[in-house]
């Protein structure tokens, strides 16, 4: 690991003003990822700024009957909080398919979201990579690609956002509200927070260095049925091949794209009567990648959307 | 960097590279190597520890990150002769082989029976919004982060379940 100065956050105005101050500086929270990065020294940051007592760990219903998830609430708290159990079962499903207790115990819901790829390559500092060293090259477009973007990759990168939160908030319709060190407050849908690797696959999200996310906030859980399913290489404690999170007519697919997926051309199928084959059918027709792992997505998203109706998915 | 932190009930004032893992200061700086370094990135379990009473990968974090925390590691789970439940409870059905893995279990195990008692959920949880029962699917989905490389598996099982018994 690089040396780098670390500083405790006495408050968020402290915080960003730290970061607006220190080019390349890093807020840390759980550290589950980053810490693990840093390790690797795909990560290289001069110095980390301690955000992990700030007070903003609260889960609190909102004026418009949804809730605000502060943005340093644990994984465990979030799946375990007895709001989003009875109300937003498959975000509670999502959070608690990912990692390990261990790890949910520690991680973060604004760390969650700023989680960076596991692509092998990204991973493997020894492999040309674009979104580690710009201009590299991607090893994953000829490599191991079970885990690779079907929708909005470029030729630059095919790395896939690993977060299954993420896709069960953006199932939601959830926004992550941030602030800058000048004051000013931003809320971003957590569907595009993530950018498409275009051009710059090394820039993960449309946040500025000195931007912190403060809260998730969830609308009020749409009528209709909730469901949630992660397909993986192991019955625990591994990424997704795939994942669908449903909320109402809303579906969202994960681990096929750099960001959440959502799956907008089945809900249009869907809201044109469709059924769940067919809607699923309609959103991988501009699936880009090896047709088993497209199959693969298809199914599933069918499963979980016909799941979500019979009610029995979350 | 100055630091205080609590481990197995001592205060300790030390004074670390900020890049020292908790799991390193303890095995390193406090002399406390009951505590495993597998990975050491978060995968195997074996460094697991509780701070304040919540089971973390002690490799996954700072030592600087736990000023004033409480951590409580393997060595700190008896009482003087008498073993913690969790520990006799993996005696009692030899739960390990080699044993490399078994400080970061029975802390894991030891969380593990205090979020049940919290009745916080799993995967493995039918019914989000009942009380959690501890089936064998429970324990295997809440134990998914301690790796055991003997694949004591069925014995590990067996143990979590004799010792949530016992807790009960």
């Amino acid at each position: 690991m690089k040396p780098f100065a670390f500083e405790r956050a006495r408050d968020v105005d402290h915080a960003l003003s730290l970061a607006a101050a220190s080019p390349g500086a890093r807020f840390l929270a759980g550290g589950t990822n980053l810490l693990d990065l840093m390790k690797l020294e795909i990560e290289q940051p001069p110095r980390l700024i301690d955000v992990g007592r700030l007070p903003l760990a609260d889960i609190a219903e909102t004026a418009a009957g949804g809730l605000r998830i502060g943005a340093l609430a644990t994984n465990t708290a979030v799946a375990s909080d007895p709001k989003v159990r009875r109300r937003y079962p498959a975000l509670a499903r999502a959070i608690l398919a990912g990692g390990s207790v261990q790890l949910r115990n520690k991680a973060t819901v604004g760390g969650n979201l700023m989680q960076r790829t596991r692509c092998p390559y990204f991973m493997d500092a020894a492999k040309p990579c674009n979104k580690r060293l710009p201009g590299s090259g991607c090893s994953a477009m000829e490599g191991l690609s079970s885990t690779l973007a079907l929708f909005g990759a470029s030729e630059m990168c095919i790395a896939v956002s690993p977060s299954d939160m993420s896709v069960a908030l953006a199932a939601f319709d959830a926004v992550a509200e941030t602030v800058r060190a000048d004051g000013s407050v931003q809320r971003r849908s957590v569907e595009t927070l993530h950018r498409l690797p275009g051009e710059a696959p090394q820039v993960d999200t449309d946040l500025a260095p000195d931007e912190l996310i403060l809260a998730v906030e969830l609308p009020p859980p749409p009528e209709g049925g909730q469901a949630w399913r992660k397909v993986r290489a192991r019955a625990s404690y591994t990424g997704a091949l795939a994942s669908v999170a449903v909320a109402g007519d809303r579906v969202a697919l994960g681990a096929v794209a750099a960001r959440p997926w959502r799956a907008r051309a089945a809900e249009s199928a869907l809201a044109d009567g469709a059924s769940p084959a067919e809607a699923a059918a309609a959103e991988l027709a501009s699936a880009e990648g090896e047709d088993g792992r497209k199959a693969l997505v298809r199914r599933l998203a069918a499963d979980v959307i016909r799941q979500a109706r019979e009610g029995v998915g979350s | 960097m100055l630091t205080t932190i609590r481990v197995n009930g001592v205060d300790h004032d030390v004074d670390v590279d900020p890049r020292t893992s908790l799991l390193d200061l303890l095995r390193e700086g406090l002399d406390l190597k009951g505590t495993k370094k597998g990975c050491d990135h978060g995968q195997c379990g074996a460094c697991t520890v509780l701070v304040n009473g919540v089971r973390i990968n002690a490799c996954l974090s700072l030592a600087v990150m736990h000023d004033g925390d409480a951590v409580l590691t393997v060595e700190g789970l008896a009482s003087g002769e008498l073993l913690h439940p969790v520990q006799q409870a993996f005696l009692t059905e030899d739960a390990f082989q080699c044993g490399y893995c078994t400080p970061g279990q029975i802390c894991s195990a030891v969380g593990l029976l205090a979020e049940v008692a919290a009745g916080q959920p799993s995967e493995a949880t039918a019914d989000l919004d009942g009380p959690v029962t501890l089936t064998d699917a429970e324990i295997r989905e809440r134990m998914s982060g301690n790796i055991c490389r003997c694949s004591a598996y069925p014995q590990i099982l067996a143990a979590v379940r004799r010792a949530a018994g016992a807790a009960a």
